[in-house]
């Protein structure tokens, strides 16, 4: 039945889906349907919309892998929607970071960077990113041609970057970063695999040419 | 989700804010304050002068404290809502999450209870929560709560102050530690089926931090008995450490020759260690603590800066003097 879905449709149901925490978001902080930021809303805004960027950021990575085990060809269609909503999320924790919790003092904001490990690591990952998306668009991608696949690559290691990031700010409790580790660690490793066959291929190849 | 439970709290809450409210004020107004203050003062270290309490202690959630003494140790800063002190937690047995403790601890029944006491002291055996409180009168402490996580409350404890409770026991020469250890259940506190500590969670303090009389053993919090998730139905009150020392569903009480291993310690001696008197100078390796986020303030309040002791210093001040405290963090 999904397979059938019209790539259309499927560019709908996640563009709902991935503005669903957005619009939760705007409700708790707003206090709109009872909803509520709870006792600390400076943290939770910040681990919220920090947490839905590294979700989907990882559904930008499952969307390969997906595709080809299945078979569902139109997912292609919506990778792109959901990368750029996973950057939107990161730019918002940003934002919370710099303006709401440090208050853009700058002082603090260059002490967190240069003495706490995961705040460089997560402004790696945030930096990375930008040239990402900034070339999403279809003019850049014809722009770039083969430059562009080995530009969008950069999301491997911005996906090892956003789950070290999570891990490290853990207090002790480091069972949902190993579950988002060994996620990543299946997404990337089927990379890899994939590549190992490909390279094999070839050099077969290559024997048999000559 | 959590909203509907909130609310099923929300009358009760109201009324004991109110109550609280009214209360300070109306002490205020008939100038009783300062007397009373005074006349607690001198007589904080004084069994006799410890009136048994003429109540019983409330054996249910519904009861209410009666004839609560107030404090002289008492911050005049507003208390955070109800709501929020009963649903912002740290409690890992019942789950690492803020809300979890709230949403697991639910249905934990504290009473009865009883406490083993051991150790250097001359009267060491099993105290139920009643033999516990029984002969002291509670008292009403509005403390700052600083934890280690760089946020902040402020909290109208009910309890009794800890030196007249281990003064009962009869610590000897030797009770150089006071050692406390939560209750270990894992059918009633799902937190402990994962290793995140080394269970059961176990806090210490020397002996002269234990006597002193800011230390409280906490039984309640805006007048009525504590919540599962504030730690009921006994916790400690240390306001000038970090929240963690300050532990919860006290079930053992040993009195050491030897300094304890702390759980925090023993998970990450790096990070967190036996003494974590609030110090803005000393910053966790990974966060500063030079200021902390008060709970209750808005989106757009900006963080205020942490103080020395958390504002206790001149109770306990001199109880570091010979320590080195960017060492003995």
């Amino acid at each position: 039945m999904l397979r059938s879905l019209k790539p259309q449709t499927l560019k709908w149901i996640a563009f709902l889906a991935a503005s669903a925490p957005l619009m939760w978001l705007i409700l708790d902080t707003f206090g709109i349907a009872g909803g509520s930021l709870g006792a600390n809303p400076v943290e939770a805004l910040l681990h919220r919309a920090g947490w839905w960027g590294l979700m989907l950021l990882l559904v930008t990575l499952a969307v390969t892998p997906v595709r080809e085990l299945t078979g569902m060809a139109a997912l292609i269609q919506i990778r792109r929607l959901v990368g750029l909503y996973a950057f939107f999320y990161v730019v918002l924790h940003v934002l919370v970071y710099t303006i709401l919790d440090q208050r853009m003092a700058l002082g603090p904001i260059l002490e967190d960077i240069v003495e706490r490990p995961y705040i460089t690591v997560g402004l790696a990952a945030f930096v990375l990113l930008i040239p990402l998306a900034v070339t999403s668009t279809n003019a850049s991608r014809r722009r770039l041609k083969a430059r562009w696949n080995q530009l969008h690559k950069l999301v491997y290691p911005i996906g090892v970057l956003g789950v070290w990031h999570y891990w490290w700010q853990v207090k002790q409790d480091i069972t949902v970063p190993l579950i988002l580790a060994a996620i990543l660690c299946a997404l990337l490793g089927y990379r890899y695999a994939n590549w190992l066959k490909r390279r094999r291929r070839r050099a077969a190849r290559a024997q048999h040419a000559s | 989700m959590t909203r509907r439970r909130l609310d099923a709290h929300r009358p009760s809450t109201i009324t004991a804010e109110s109550v609280y409210f009214d209360r300070r004020r109306l002490l205020r107004a008939a100038g009783l304050a300062a007397g009373g203050l005074a006349a607690s003062a001198c007589g904080a270290d004084d069994v006799a002068a410890v009136k048994s309490a003429s109540a019983p202690p409330p054996s249910s959630g519904d009861g209410k404290f009666a004839q609560l003494k107030q404090s002289p140790f008492s911050t005049s800063q507003a208390p955070n809502s109800f709501e929020d002190i009963t649903t912002y937690n740290n409690y890992y047995e019942f789950g690492t999450g803020k809300a979890d403790p709230a949403r697991n601890a639910r249905n934990f029944q504290p009473l009865p209870w009883s406490v083993r006491v051991s150790g250097e002291c001359e009267k060491p055996g099993t105290y139920t929560y009643e033999d516990i409180v029984g002969p002291h009168a509670f008292e009403e402490r509005v403390y700052r709560l600083r934890c280690v996580e760089a946020w902040a409350m402020v909290v109208p404890w009910v309890g009794i102050p800890m030196a007249d409770l281990l003064k009962r026991f009869m610590p000897t020469s030797k009770a150089r530690y006071v050692v406390f250890q939560t209750l270990l259940d894992r059918d009633r506190m799902p937190g402990l089926r994962r290793p995140v500590l080394n269970w059961p969670y176990t806090e210490g303090l020397t002996i002269a931090e234990a006597m002193n009389p800011l230390t409280l053993m906490a039984t309640g919090i805006y007048g009525k008995p504590l919540l599962p998730q504030n730690g009921a139905p006994l916790r400690l009150v240390v306001p000038w450490k970090y929240g963690f020392k300050s532990i919860k569903g006290i079930v053992d009480i040993a009195f050491s020759e030897k300094r304890p291993v702390t759980s925090w310690e023993e998970a990450a001696p790096s990070e967190y260690g036996f003494y974590a008197n609030v110090n803005p100078e000393v910053d966790h390796p990974r966060w500063s603590q030079a200021r902390h986020r008060e709970i209750g303030a808005g989106l757009f309040d900006d963080k205020v800066p942490t103080e020395m002791f958390n504002g206790y210093g001149e109770h306990v001040a001199d109880l570091y003097r010979d320590l080195d405290l960017r060492r003995n963090f």
